[in-house]
């Protein structure tokens, strides 16, 4: 499944022969890959296959579901983050998560990109900090002259880089994003895309998306997941492929993945 | 609809009835009339005791608000209602700063998923039975039960915390503290359910934003999702405040029913709407009216405190929205 062909970049994560739970019910199966440093990895495939559940895992915010369970191991910078003597709230300072809806704070925009911060009792310049996350996150100058407005008084777009800011302004390694233009319109999707290349110098990306075009924009690596049936009747995701955006696009090694990207299903 | 009000029948549909029509028209008049009933009973009520308290109005003027008197014999009579006002609004106060606290950990505890659902449920179901209990019986239970059991406690305040004037006299029994627990019991059931309904309608991903950045479970609570659940939670809690300055049995039959403004916890004091019980059967004349003016300054509480939590309401929601 990896190819070897490709630059190997780091990898900040190794997930390592991942099965996933939900009580007795197996959601996800078999997963084996890495996610490199300073790319975008992203994540594609029909629905149910996983690729959210997997994302979830990478900073235990499936932690949150009770019935959840994982097999396996994903190592972040060689540590097992599923041991038992890990943290999850140490592990979520150092992965930040932006979610398929914009999900600002009922608070001020200002509190909104503070607050991780006041959370890691950040002892910097609070203004400077919340500046600088807003000016990486294209959002500074919409907003500079209303910091004390509400986040809910801004646009879905809008909104969604406010999440983008309060992500980064924690000083995360890596920002997971859950399908974060799903809810936005073309334009909105375009200044979110153009801002996730630029914060690839200082972060890594890891990103779920049903949007192919989204994928072959945005993603260094992409990843193909896909759904099967049990002899349960329920559906397990699993990992079909995972290799360069281009070769995915281009001239994938699996018949199924050929099938997906060239909008045969899915 | 910018065409004309004419109804027009589509082409191909079967036109209604006139009976049909008729029958709508007679059933939007009917809901019609009995909201006007509402509406008038409300009048109605409030109306006859502002006009039956019209004699006290002119005899003691607003007096009767800042006066302690409640002398009904006949040639000397002379009426102030400050101590039950006080008293009314200290036993509700307190009643709150017992409640809140307790109402608000216990919707937080069982909002959240420390507990598997059922003995969640269990629990939720048993705090909404409190409000079940009658408000007669809360008040035996507060005479047999609460200040016998309280009465040791008053003791120890008084003999170490005499100083302070909140417990500066004897306890006796009957009086603020026993009726102000029970109170905070009472009103705990609908502050409780409805800061839990609040905190659990909230969506998910607020929860999940504020974890997603590393904070514990504790700061998620305290920072996020109780300012986001705030006006229900306030709403909640005036409404509490409401239940409490009108309640009555249990008051009047913990609350010692002295008609003197006294600063202790421990000494006997009254409400005004344990007045109200009390004095109505031998009542008369100037007396009545008496009565009458303080009911009204009870509803005028009862009505301004209702304003204010759907101000305190409207406001936050603005803010937070």
């Amino acid at each position: 499944m990896m190819n070897g062909a490709t630059p190997q970049p780091e990898p900040v994560f190794r997930i390592e022969n991942v099965n996933i739970y939900y009580g007795h019910f197996k959601a996800v199966r078999d997963v084996t890959m890495y996610i490199p440093k300073n790319q975008i990895t992203a994540f594609i495939g029909p629905s149910g296959c996983g690729k959210s559940t997997i994302l979830r895992c990478l900073n235990r915010l499936n932690d949150l579901i009770p019935s959840f369970r994982l097999e396996g191991k994903i190592t972040y910078h060689g540590k097992n983050i599923y041991d038992p003597d890990i943290d999850p709230v140490e592990v979520r300072r150092k992965i930040g998560m932006v979610f398929q809806k914009p999900n600002p704070f009922p608070k001020s925009i200002y509190d909104n990109v503070a607050y991780g911060a006041r959370v890691i009792n950040y002892q910097g310049d609070m203004d400077e900090l919340v500046e600088r996350s807003l000016r990486r996150a294209a959002l500074w100058d919409e907003v500079k002259d209303k910091l004390k407005e509400s986040g809910f008084s801004l646009s879905g777009g809008q909104q969604q880089r406010l999440c983008i800011a309060r992500a980064i302004a924690v000083e995360p390694e890596v920002v997971l994003m859950d399908e974060p233009c799903s809810a936005l319109d073309p334009i909105s999707t375009l200044k979110i895309e153009e801002l996730m290349h630029e914060l690839k110098a200082n972060y890594t990306i890891v990103i779920v998306t049903h949007n192919m075009q989204q994928a072959t924009r945005v993603a260094d690596m992409t990843a193909f997941f896909n759904a099967e049936p049990t002899p349960k009747g329920g559906k397990v995701g699993y990992l079909v492929e995972f290799d360069t955006t281009k070769v995915i696009f281009g001239s994938p090694k699996q018949q199924a993945t050929m099938d997906y990207v060239s909008g045969r299903f899915g | 609809m910018t065409a004309a009000n004419t109804p027009t029948t589509l082409a191909g549909q079967r036109s209604r009835s006139p009976r049909e029509r008729l029958l709508d028209r007679l059933f939007i008049r009917l809901t019609l009339v009995l909201a006007v009933c509402t509406g008038v009973l409300l009048a109605f009520i409030v109306l006859v005791i502002a006009w039956r308290s019209l004699p006290a109005f002119q005899q003691f003027g607003l007096s009767f608000i800042t006066h302690s008197a409640w002398n009904p014999v006949p040639g000397r009579e002379d009426f102030g209602v400050l101590p039950m006002l006080y008293g009314t609004l200290v036993s509700s106060f307190i009643a709150l700063l017992i409640a809140v606290p307790l109402g608000l950990g216990t919707a937080i505890f069982l909002s959240e998923d420390f507990l598997p659902p059922q003995p969640r449920m269990v629990i939720s179901f048993l705090v909404e039975l409190l409000a079940a209990i009658p408000s007669v019986v809360y008040g035996l239970w507060g005479i047999f039960v609460l200040i016998p059991l309280l009465q040791p406690v008053g003791q120890w305040l008084h003999t170490h915390l005499g100083w302070i004037p909140l417990f500066s006299t004897e306890p006796v029994g009957p009086g603020m503290l026993p009726a102000s627990l029970v109170l905070a019991i009472m009103v705990l059931p609908i502050l409780t359910a409805i800061a839990k309904d609040s905190l659990e309608a909230l969506p998910p991903e607020l929860r999940q934003a504020s974890v997603g950045l590393g904070a514990t479970r504790w700061w998620t609570i305290f920072r996020v999702l109780i300012p986001a659940a705030i006006s229900g939670i306030i709403g909640g809690a005036m409404l509490g405040l409401g239940r409490a300055l009108g309640e009555t049995m249990a008051v009047t039959m913990l609350i010692g029913n002295a008609n003197q403004l006294n600063i202790s916890l421990l000494a006997p004091a009254n409400t005004i709407a344990s007045l109200l019980a009390n004095q109505f059967p031998e009542a008369r004349g100037i007396q009545v009216s008496a009565l009458m003016y303080a009911a009204l300054l009870l509803m005028l509480m009862t009505l301004l405190v209702n304003i204010l939590a759907e101000v305190i309401i409207n406001r936050l929601k603005a803010k937070y929205e």
